[in-house]
């Protein structure tokens, strides 16, 4: 039961968004250029920062259906699910590896952020910009994940619904709705 | 030094913001949203909130500028701004803010942190569901915020008097008008 009426049928976020349309608009916002807009860090990429820095924050929903979405936009579940258990063994660039220790010290709290990891991913070509994308991503999870789980929403451990989301995320991005009510569709 | 090559000479947020002005338009619309539009909850009540937050988090620019909107908005009583950072169960708020603020503080540690029990003393000293849900979301958003301000390790002068009159100002400004003095400038990528 999540902690105030939020609309029924809608699982995680959909259902905050649906509650108070005023601030959905700009979170939607928020997701859709960190993570769908053209970016040098493919939307792949993004996904799976998204999605890394949600398991670290334990929040279900979030990470599957960033999961899921990443999964789509790579072709596979395969590196989402090798991200999830040791991103270093992952077959992904050196220069993620060293983007996702930054937004998991970025999880940890702003001040875990090093001098050092900064470096240590300049070396592997990230550049000012990719580094901002990846604090503020991982900032902006902190964000989304807690209000999530904070709400205690309806989260279904149903695949398919998550594989659907995923799909529409890839496809268009976070403007619009990714699931309705079922009774509505 | 920023961990990044920021614009020099704007503080904290400032700073990220100016540098990527395509992410500071939503982020400034969320804070004008949940601290300046009208709400059940004062803006007051909502900044000292956001103050709070900020403080658990040890972001020094974040708690000193909403710190400084909260008393602008209260009369310039900043001693009860720094009585709520410090303890404020002993503050003179009233009983259902610092109900909200016993949420916020769970938000703060995690979502998952947040009780029935936490929520329901709340709503027995008359909190309403979109209350609840503005101070859940106002505390996870100030986890961004005060991430996002120091992982890029921004610049943060202490200078009390730069905060106090600043805060005044976004008190009667709002933050998306706020924003145009720093946005307009060159962007830097």
């Amino acid at each position: 039961m999540p902690h105030i009426a939020l609309p029924e049928q809608m699982p995680g976020i959909s259902s905050a968004f649906a509650f108070r349309p005023e601030t959905a608009k700009p979170m939607r916002e928020l997701a859709h250029i960190l993570l769908h807009e053209p970016n040098s860090l493919s939307p792949g990429e993004r996904e799976l920062i998204a999605t890394y820095v949600s398991s670290l924050n334990d929040c279900y929903f979030c990470q599957t259906s960033h999961g899921a979405a990443a999964a789509c936009h790579l072709g596979g579940s395969e590196t989402v699910k090798q991200v999830h258990v040791d991103f270093r063994q992952a077959p992904i660039s050196e220069k993620l590896k060293r983007l996702l220790v930054i937004a998991g010290q970025v999880q940890r709290g702003g001040k875990s952020v090093t001098g050092a990891a900064i470096e240590a991913a300049r070396e592997q070509g990230a550049t000012d910009i990719e580094i901002h994308d990846t604090v503020l991503i991982a900032a902006a999870f902190c964000m989304y994940n807690r209000y999530v789980d904070g709400l205690a929403t309806w989260q279904p451990q149903d695949e398919t619904m998550y594989a659907q989301m995923g799909a529409h995320l890839a496809r268009e991005g976070y403007r619009t709705p990714s699931i309705r009510p079922r009774h509505e569709s | 030094m920023p961990h990044i090559n920021l614009p020099e000479g704007l503080q904290g947020i400032r700073a990220a913001m100016a540098f990527r002005p395509e992410t500071a338009k939503p982020l400034n619309e969320l804070a004008e949203v949940l601290l300046h539009a009208p709400n059940s909850l004062t803006p007051g009540e909502r900044e000292l909130i956001a103050t709070y937050v900020s403080s658990q988090n040890d972001c020094y620019f974040c708690q000193t500028v909403h710190g400084a909107i909260a008393a602008a908005h209260l009369n310039g009583d900043e001693e009860l701004v720094k009585c709520v950072k410090a303890d404020f169960w002993s503050a003179g708020i009233s009983d259902k803010l610092k109900a909200l603020l016993v949420i916020a503080g769970k938000v703060q540690q995690g979502g998952k942190h947040v009780t029935l029990a936490d929520v329901e003393a709340a709503r027995k000293v008359g909190a309403t569901d979109i209350e609840i849900h503005d101070t859940v979301l106002l505390a996870a958003a100030f986890c961004m915020y005060n991430r996002y301000v120091d992982g890029l390790d921004t610049w943060q002068p202490h200078d009390e008097e730069l905060y106090r009159q600043r805060g005044k100002k976004t008190a009667k400004e709002g933050y998306i008008t706020m924003s145009q003095e720093y946005l307009s400038q060159e962007k830097h990528a």
